[in-house]
């Protein structure tokens, strides 16, 4: 097989000494970042990216996936141990997560769900390595038209597949995408939206944005909370880890759905947060321990861990492939490829072989390390929770401010961060997503900029849209994840009086 | 004067009053970008669709999503609260502090105004003494100092101090 030849050549170029290492300070920045409050996979990345552009790419993009895994790792702790989920998509695993810690269970639970996210990003990146070189292939033949009926189907799939509701998933994200269009048109070069500011004339960065949304806002709302972290013991040892590891096997059924769910989320831009509830669901209603679920049952574990850590990572396969992003973290990589001078989408495939399969092969490598790392230095993790939210708030506010200076160099983006982060805690508040404003930022000006050459190669006809079949199945996939909620509801109606009899 | 008896121990703004000003807000929002679309033009030039063509849509878009969330918002139940005055000043105890910062950062540099922010922190919302306060406002910049300056050589904003250390 064509790929499996070049994936043994992207772990040749992963196994150097300091690619390894890069993983090794990767993976424990994630953890730390997952663990404490304010800090995600998300603006962890956007913080540390600056400091990467003079490193070589593959080490850049190693080190910022493995902090990626790691945060997804991380939050799995402060779930289990302190009932605070440190990343959204980890609130599904405090459900069942800490009841096992009360019941003196923490590390089974713990090892539950390492091993869970372990298992599920395994599965996704073994789809990656086998799907994404032929969708990449597939995309080749991609012009403007298909190229915006991608983007088209991504942003429908936010509204129609959120949970929240459809006007304020629309309105936030092209909020993001008249942000996007802030400062110089990329297509004609004209200055556009500034109203004559000099500071806006470079437009907003989604680097800053990102660290404003979930930095700033994450701690606002963490102050608002008034948290106190209030932990249980950590009593893992190999024995417990072996105990777990020899039951696991047994719930097979409930990772192999857990994985399939959260692949098939994190695809398509749902993201890990939706995936891992609705495994955890899922699972409940298949389970015939189905009513234990939220007194402590290891299955309750497992399933939302394995989905969220499976979309987490599958969530890069449409972004190396297409260059269009599954999930905020994704998309903050993808804003790295581009200043790293990589032109993100099928091409990549072609003209940066190592890269991607460097990438590919650090997946592997990083997951392994990753479970290595978090089971052997819970106690350190946990000890990190226990610093005095006081000393740890102003830290973290000044790291977020030094990431939001260093992207530009310029103290206006400060001032800017700041902003974006007391909107964060409203839009929150007020239960906007944020995930497709960040997205729309990032991927604005490619949407635009292929909206307007399918109407430049028809004339100015929309119908361009659906010329070909190709764009007109997109567009059609678009449709119907945007009308989900009604298509889903209207087909329950249909279907049920049929399997009733 | 007594409080009624069913009134809840503490007050807070109308979740609903904070939902609606935030869809008027992201309204105005919106209703600018089709203004400053408009400046640039919105029709069909002879290079393609002109500068304000795709931005014109979006502000659209926000303001149509925004009166239907201004709307819905304004049907939410009187008695939902936003939040108790008291988180509400929580949150004000970092909203300032933090533009404060903001603010003093391009006069002080980003050294001193951070180890001011996290001494002031410490000292008034944490309440640590004042032996641990200036321990760690002061190592934690220099911490900062010898990872960017030097480890990755990037520089930050420095201000009159560090002029006066020579760095």
């Amino acid at each position: 097989m064509d790929s499996f030849g070049d994936l043994l050549s992207g772990f040749v170029v992963v196994l150097s000494w300091h690619n390894f290492l890069y993983m090794l300070i990767g993976i424990t920045l994630g953890v730390i970042i997952g663990v404490l409050p304010g800090l995600g996979g998300a603006n962890g990345v956007a913080i540390l990216l600056p400091l990467t552009f003079s490193m070589p790419p593959t080490s850049a993009i190693i080190l910022l996936s493995c902090i990626y895994w790691g945060a997804l790792f991380g939050g799995a702790i402060t779930s289990i141990l302190f009932n605070i989920p440190g990343e959204p998509w980890s609130v599904a695993t405090t459900f069942d997560g800490h009841p096992m810690a009360q019941n003196g269970k923490a590390g089974e639970a713990l090892t539950a769900a390492f091993t869970s996210s372990f298992v599920g990003a395994l599965f996704a990146v073994i789809v990656i390595t086998l799907a994404a070189p032929l969708v990449a292939k597939f995309a080749l033949e991609f012009g403007p038209a298909e190229m915006f009926a991608v983007f088209f189907l991504a942003f429908c799939s936010f509204v129609g597949m959120g949970k929240e509701p459809p006007a304020k998933t629309v309105a936030s994200m092209m909020i993001g995408f008249a942000l996007a269009a802030v400062g110089t048109d990329t297509v004609t070069g004209q200055l556009r939206l500034t109203f004559g500011s000099t500071e806006l004339l470079g437009g907003f960065d989604f680097l800053v944005a990102v660290i404003g949304l979930f930095g700033i806002g994450e701690i606002l709302l963490t102050m608002e909370e008034g948290l106190s972290f209030k932990g249980k013991a950590t009593g893992i040892n190999p024995t417990v880890v072996w105990q777990t590891w020899k039951i696991l096997p047994r719930y097979w059924m409930t990772s192999l759905r857990a994985c399939v769910i959260g692949c098939w989320m994190g695809i398509t831009p749902a993201g890990a947060t939706p995936a891992s509830f609705m495994s955890y669901g899922i699972a409940k209603r298949a389970s015939k321990n189905g009513d234990k679920f939220g007194t402590g049952d290891i299955e309750g574990v497992i399933a939302p861990e394995t989905a969220a850590h499976a979309a987490g990572t599958s969530a890069l396969l449409p972004m190396l492939a297409l260059g269009v992003p599954g999930s905020p973290t994704a998309a903050v990589l993808l804003g790295g490829l581009m200043i790293w001078g990589l032109q993100p989408g099928p091409l990549l495939f072609v003209e940066q072989k190592d890269f991607v399969w460097g990438l590919i092969a650090s997946m592997y490598l990083g997951n392994v390390v990753g479970l290595a790392v978090v089971l052997t230095m819970v106690p350190m993790f946990a000890a990190i929770l226990r610093v005095p939210f006081g000393i740890i708030a102003p830290i973290i506010l000044v790291i977020c401010a030094i990431g939001a200076y260093t992207v530009h160099n310029n103290s206006f983006d400060v001032i800017m961060m700041l902003v974006f982060g007391v909107a964060g805690y409203f839009l929150k508040k007020c239960n906007y997503p944020l995930a497709p404003l960040v997205l729309a930022i990032v991927l604005g000006d490619k949407a635009e900029e292929a909206f307007r050459q399918s109407l430049l190669i028809s004339q100015g006809s929309i119908a361009v849209l659906w010329s070909s079949k190709l764009v007109a199945i997109i567009m059609a996939l678009g449709l119907l994840a945007l009308f989900w909620p009604m298509v889903s509801a209207g087909l329950n109606r249909v279907l049920k009086p049929l399997f009733a009899k | 004067m007594s409080n009624p008896p069913d009134a809840p121990a503490s007050t807070g703004p109308r979740h609903r009053t904070i939902e609606m000003g935030v869809a008027a807000f992201i309204l105005a929002l919106g209703a600018i970008t089709m203004i400053g679309s408009l400046s640039v033009g919105i029709g069909w030039a002879a290079e393609g669709p002109q500068s304000g063509f795709f931005p014109f849509y979006v502000g659209l878009l926000i303001v149509i999503a925004s009166v239907i969330n201004f709307f819905r918002a304004s049907s939410i139940a009187r008695g939902r609260q936003f939040a108790e005055w008291g988180q509400i000043a929580q949150v004000r105890k970092v909203v300032i502090p933090m533009a404060i910062y903001v603010a003093a950062v391009p006069w002080l540099g980003i050294y001193v105004a951070s180890g001011l922010l996290i001494a002031g922190f410490m000292r008034w919302l944490g309440r640590y003494g004042w032996l641990m306060t200036i321990g760690i406002s002061v190592v934690m910049p220099i911490l900062i100092y010898v990872t960017f300056e030097k480890w990755f050589l990037v520089p930050l904003p420095k201000g009159p101090l560090e002029d006066l250390l020579g760095l």
